[in-house]
């Protein structure tokens, strides 16, 4: 298109040779609200044509002002406002909270209960990149693999169940632990898992991996070098995609990651193609960490020694004194934690998920901030898309897998 | 293997005068700049060819009412992947003079964690391509995340305080 | 095997070869088994919404076959999660774009009351901007309840009277919303 120039005025190109064809940009609103969009966030697109120009971003759609709920509220009552961010995985929001807080405290968790939260984290990983891999393939038209996906997603809540009671909003696990321990259903439901999850998972790329349509659809679409996705703060799968392998469970290890052996999956060109297949490898490393976990399980406490942060057990509060008046200045919400500020991070579904809390002595946060990776990775789209059509600009922002949740906190 | 001290005395000797307060809390390097050299200093330890601190993990604000002159606290948390280690820099703003140079020229994507600073503080990020709110309604008129104003909708009629124990 | 349940025939005179009955009866029969649902989701609710849609809560049993993402060609309005201060007039703009008949569920505590979010940002429950006809509680709400929801609504569909929309009680509860 070497004879189209820029006219100064906004919106308008014209071909050189026929100055009086003025052609306008479109400008189409891929709004809050769109089928294709999984959450609400809006673009606005200027597009020549098919082809979009460029775009710009508005969120907010949903902010719910976690950060000031998060100053009202004792430590063990923002557990609920972590799971409501991306709330495809919350089990690890809830458990790198908890990491946060016992980081803040001081308190050391006992090996069993460090095993128990891998498994629910790796499960939690699991159930959030079905959720990605599906949602690429229905964005692509193919809309049957999603839905064998979607029956594991079910028993992976039933796990969730046995272990805490809740499907999706889970406030899983406890200031020092976990709540209750792995309970003989739990265990054999996890047992069941590892073993039935690898056919359907295969049977899923099957449909996709090798498929004509998905890789023409796919490869070269919304590639991302790794520099600028460096410079643009990316970080999880989506920067493992472009060919770093950074990953927050190795490089500073948490809750006993160094015991397990697992590989982290990296791509080459940081396209859509190989974020779907970066996503689709980490199942099957998540898988292996699930079962290394699951038959070395140690014995011991599910809870740490820590009185004054983790409720004491029912039969010792009806019959000691000290457990009582435990029980009691937790739940009225009398016990403080020291002032001081802490930053810890954990590799959520979608990257480095980091919690910066900083305390000043009473028994809610002074300031708590999310770092979200959404958010911060969700600034390069606008660039990711110029020049393509809009069907790749939805699929790119599927493999992004953007969650609004996670997006406005 | 980097350590904290090996960093700190380095800074304090190369931006001497202008970096202080130097701690360790919870095992992370944190100290504190004047708002003139916080672009040098990251751009230092962006381009030093040991450290290689060139990751930006997030920018975000404070409000601590009581500490006259030096309301507003802006912190950036930065990380060397390479040397796998972390930093905490902090600047001290006060309330009348709520300005900082923006980042973003140096990583792009302190665009949008600036805005969000911005939207919840007031905080004017200087030379931001598009400072505007980004979270809340443009509209309002107020930085909510300041100590001063209330979480709950300040119009509602239907929560009876009482009630929730306000 | 179980014998299959048909469902009964509304009340009407039946003879050789024809079956009369009142049409209020007869369109609400149709509407109430195929109500096309606009999966408004927003956030957690949203999940559990695919849940309901997929295999094991299967919502296509219900007549929810097709979610229209078209508020013209949808009945049903299904509001799940949170909708902010930001995101009202996008909802009451859906809401007004809907053909008559229409119904709307608020899925989950955030759109029936605001939820736990009692801050700022976050709109008190999406009644205070378009007229809602069940809700349906929980945090989010097991896909069996939201089912449950969809089948009240199928009783509003079933006894609805043709004449409903035009109703000076229905214009009023509209004028109330500032909804032509």
């Amino acid at each position: 298109m070497s004879d189209i120039e820029l006219l100064p005025k906004q919106g308008q190109v014209a071909k050189k040779s026929q100055p009086e064809l003025v052609e306008e940009l479109t400008t189409l609103n891929l709004g809050p609200t769109h089928p294709a969009t999984h959450g609400i966030f809006q673009n606005i697109l200027q597009m020549d044509g098919e082809k979009i120009i460029s775009s710009e971003q508005t969120i907010g759609y949903i902010h719910r002002a976690f950060e000031k709920i998060a100053e009202r509220r004792p430590f063990y009552q923002i557990t609920t406002l972590t799971d409501r961010m991306n709330y495809c995985s919350s089990p690890i929001n809830n458990f790198g909270w908890h990491m946060t807080v016992e980081k803040l405290l001081g308190i050391e968790v006992p090996k069993r209960a460090q095993y128990i939260r891998v498994i629910m984290m790796e499960l939690a990983r699991i159930a959030d990149h079905i959720v990605c891999n599906g949602i690429l393939g229905v964005d692509t038209g193919a809309f049957s693999g999603f839905l064998y996906l979607m029956q594991k997603r079910e028993e992976i809540y039933e796990i969730y169940e046995e272990m805490c009671g809740a499907r999706l909003t889970t406030n899983m696990g406890r200031i020092g632990g976990m709540e209750r321990d792995l309970s003989s259903t739990a265990i054999k439901k996890i047992h069941e898992f590892i073993k039935t999850f690898p056919p359907v998972l295969k049977e899923f790329e099957e449909l996709f991996n090798r498929n004509r349509i998905f890789m023409d659809r796919t490869i070269n679409v919304g590639a991302i070098s790794a520099e600028k996705a460096l410079a643009y703060g990316f970080t999880g799968p989506n920067l493992r995609a472009a060919g770093v392998d950074y990953d927050v469970r190795v490089m500073n290890p948490y809750s006993s990651y160094e015991d397990f052996e697992f590989d982290i999956p990296i791509g080459q060109h940081g396209d859509t193609y190989d974020r779907y297949m970066v996503r689709g490898e980490e199942m099957w490393q998540s898988l292996r960490i699930i079962e290394q976990a699951i038959n070395n399980l140690p014995e011991g406490p599910y809870y740490a020694d820590a009185p004054e942060y983790y409720l004491p057990p029912k039969d010792d509060v009806y019959s000691k004194m000290e457990a009582l008046i435990y029980h009691f200045k937790i739940v009225m919400g009398e016990i403080d934690a020291p002032a001081g500020e802490v930053y810890h991070s954990v590799e959520g579904g979608n990257g480095e998920l980091g919690f910066y809390l900083i305390s000043d002595g009473g028994r809610a946060p002074y300031r708590l901030h999310f770092r979200r990776p959404c958010f911060i990775y969700y600034q390069a789209f606008p660039e990711m898309i110029k020049g393509l059509t809009i069907s790749d600009a939805i699929i790119i922002m599927s493999s992004l897998n953007v969650i609004a949740g996670e997006l406005d906190a | 293997m980097l350590t904290n001290k090996e960093v700190a005395e380095h800074i304090a000797e190369k931006f001497e005068g202008k970096v202080g307060d130097f701690e360790q809390p919870y095992g992370l390097l944190t100290f504190y700049t004047l708002r003139e050299n916080i672009i040098p200093l990251l751009q230092y330890l962006k381009e030093h060819p040991t450290y290689k601190i060139d990751f930006l993990t997030d920018i975000t604000g404070v409000h601590y009412p009581e500490n006259t002159g030096k309301e507003f606290v802006v912190v950036y948390h930065l990380h060397s992947l390479i040397n796998n280690f972390r930093v905490r820099i902090k600047v001290a703003l006060s309330k009348d003079d709520l300005h900082i140079p923006t980042a973003s020229e140096l990583y792009p994507c302190a665009n949008w964690m600036e805005r969000e600073t911005y939207d919840f503080f007031g905080i004017i990020f200087d030379g931001h391509p598009n400072l505007i709110r980004i979270l809340n309604i443009e509209e309002m008129d107020y930085f909510p995340m300041r100590k001063e104003y209330p979480l709950e909708d300040a119009t509602r009629r239907d929560k009876i305080d009482a009630l929730f124990g306000r | 095997m179980k014998p299959v349940k048909m469902v009964e025939a509304p009340a009407g005179h039946s003879g050789a070869g024809f079956f009369a009955t009142s049409f209020d009866q007869v369109i609400g029969l149709a509407r109430s088994y195929s109500l096309w649902p606009l999966p408004f989701a927003t956030s957690c609710c949203g999940i559990e919404f695919m849940a309901t849609m997929g295999a094991h809560y299967d919502i296509s049993r219900f007549g929810s076959e097709r979610p229209s993402f078209s508020p013209r060609q949808a009945d049903l309005l299904l509001v799940m999660g949170t909708i902010a201060k930001k995101m009202g007039p996008v909802l009451k703009q859906v809401y007004i774009q809907m053909a008559e008949p229409r119904w709307v569920i608020a899925v989950g505590a955030c759109a029936s009351s605001g939820g736990i979010f009692d801050t700022y940002s976050v709109l008190q429950g999406i009644d205070r901007i378009i007229p809602v006809d069940v809700y349906v509680p929980g945090c989010p709400p097991r896909p069996e309840q939201i089912l449950d929801g969809l089948m009240q609504v199928q009783e509003l569909a079933k006894n609805e009277s043709l004449r409903r929309r035009n109703t000076p009680e229905y214009q009023e509860l509209l004028a109330s919303y500032n909804i032509q």
